[in-house]
């Protein structure tokens, strides 16, 4: 079996990404996430972290409570701020409105291989559970990845 | 000089990792064909199999969408940038009462 690939934030990004989902509820929200791809040195492996989030609004103005759109412009901002940042756009979140954090197929005609797509369900306006996912190269599935949610500052420590 | 091509994340694989190619050109078809000659894998990507641009790939010049220039032919000079920007999309299923998993 595979190793399952991991996605490490922290918990102020956990709480931004959960109140951002009850704040535009009963629409979806969604934004970039901002970091770092998992870097393996030496046998030594550190995981995908999220270390920014660039909100964004939802654009699409037709069924905004069961789809998000973000326009080209939104995305090629959503790389200059990581670029200025010295990170990569890592993936994308949004909410699902009284609906399970899981992805849909519509999810999946749209996502792309790589990046990581987090999906907050908000029921009934309260932010509950969190999940991570990717889609495989073949676009066929998604797999799950595990939150790790760091309770401290991304901070370099040197350590 | 020439101009600069920049790869997004989920791309980079298919261009040996890299976030960024350079290359002499005079066209965004120029440079983007230059682009798919030295990374071939990513030629399935960025075009269907009728050589058209696929629709959820966008190109901007300087910021600019092609599609509002002159599409492919939009022509290029020395020091300007090419960003390959994936569409972003997603939702639940489009019943109201959405019966996915």
């Amino acid at each position: 079996m595979a190793e399952t690939n991991k996605l490490r934030i922290g918990e102020d990004l956990v709480e931004k990404i959960r109140r951002h989902g009850a704040e535009t509820y009963p629409y979806e929200c969604c934004g970039a996430l901002l970091g770092r791809d998992a870097i393996s040195d030496g046998g030594m492996t550190s995981p995908r972290e999220i270390s920014g989030l660039f909100p964004l609004v939802n654009r699409t103005v037709d069924s905004p409570h069961n789809r998000f759109s973000v326009t080209p412009l939104d995305v090629l901002n959503a790389e200059k701020v990581a670029r200025a940042g010295g990170w990569d756009v890592i993936g994308w979140y949004h909410s699902h409105p009284d609906h399970p954090a899981k992805p849909s197929e519509y999810d999946r005609e749209h996502a792309w291989p790589w990046y990581s797509y987090v999906i907050v369900s908000v029921q009934e306006g309260v932010p509950l559970k969190m999940t991570s996912w990717r889609l495989k190269d073949d676009r066929t599935e998604y797999t799950e990845e595990t939150i790790e949610v760091r309770s401290e500052p991304v901070v370099k420590s040197g350590v | 000089m020439a101009v600069k091509v920049l790869i997004p994340t989920p791309l980079r694989p298919h261009a040996g990792g890299k976030a960024a190619a350079e290359f002499q050109a005079k066209t965004v078809a120029e440079a983007l064909n230059h682009l798919t000659t030295e990374f071939a894998d990513l030629k399935k990507h960025l075009f269907t199999d009728q050589g058209k641009l696929r629709s959820f790939v966008n190109i901007y010049v300087n910021d600019e969408d092609i599609r509002y220039l002159a599409q492919e032919n939009t022509p290029i000079k020395d020091g300007d940038t090419i960003d390959i920007i994936p569409s972003i999309a997603g939702g639940t299923s489009m019943r109201a009462t959405g019966e996915e998993e």
